[in-house]
């Protein structure tokens, strides 16, 4: 159960050391069979991130799961940020997209 | 034409060109849906690639700039990001002046 999921969470732990990192299956707002694994939201804060552009920052999530991302993920929503970011939003994100039917 | 060229001819043509699935007026997932709506905001004019209807594009524009997801925003052929830095671009202000100077400098030339 949920091994996308776990594995990625496992896998941002070990390449950014988050502050907070929250990763949510969001598959079941899309087109896709129950319990799919496909469509996720990751909210990360890292100081890692701290004095890069946030293409950078999504690089280095990107590199971290090149894996997931070539096989099983289909949409991965992302917010990158830093431990001040983070605390001067006051841990809000905005909410993802919901799916138009386009298909992978 | 290589696919690869055909893109690097599309991003350095167009000051704005986004890469989504389907069309500004009919957008076939919600994120290339928000992503362009941003863009639409920036009251300038840009070039898109529907990449469902290019299936070529669709496999190779990953590897064009190293970057897995679509949809992909390119200004002045430098990728910008996806529809996550598309819409914190927007919400700042950025957006619109980066789309603005690319836009009206091209125009100029």
């Amino acid at each position: 159960m949920a091994q996308v999921q776990e594995s990625i969470e496992k896998k941002l732990h070990a390449a950014l050391a988050p502050a907070f990192l929250s990763v949510e299956n969001e598959s079941h707002n899309h087109n896709v069979p129950a319990g799919s694994e496909s469509h996720f939201k990751v909210v990360i804060v890292s100081d890692q991130f701290e004095g890069k552009q946030l293409l950078a920052r999504h690089r280095l999530v990107n590199a971290a799961l090149k894996e997931e991302l070539q096989g099983t993920i289909h949409a991965l929503a992302l917010h990158t940020l830093t431990p001040s970011e983070w605390a001067a939003r006051g841990g809000e994100t905005n909410a993802s997209p919901p799916c138009l039917g386009g298909g992978k | 034409m290589d696919v690869l060229d055909r893109i690097r001819e599309q991003v350095e043509s167009n000051p704005v060109v986004i890469y989504m699935k389907g069309t500004p007026q009919m957008p076939m997932c919600g994120f290339s849906s928000r992503a362009v709506e941003a863009l639409k905001s920036c009251e300038r004019e840009f070039a898109y690639v529907n990449v469902i209807a290019d299936p070529e594009i669709f496999e190779n524009l990953p590897r064009f700039a190293d970057w897995p997801t679509f949809p992909q925003l390119y200004i002045n052929g430098e990728l910008v990001g996806g529809c996550d830095i598309t819409l914190e671009m927007a919400e700042s202000g950025e957006l619109q002046k980066a789309v603005q100077a690319a836009v009206d400098s091209a125009d100029k030339a």
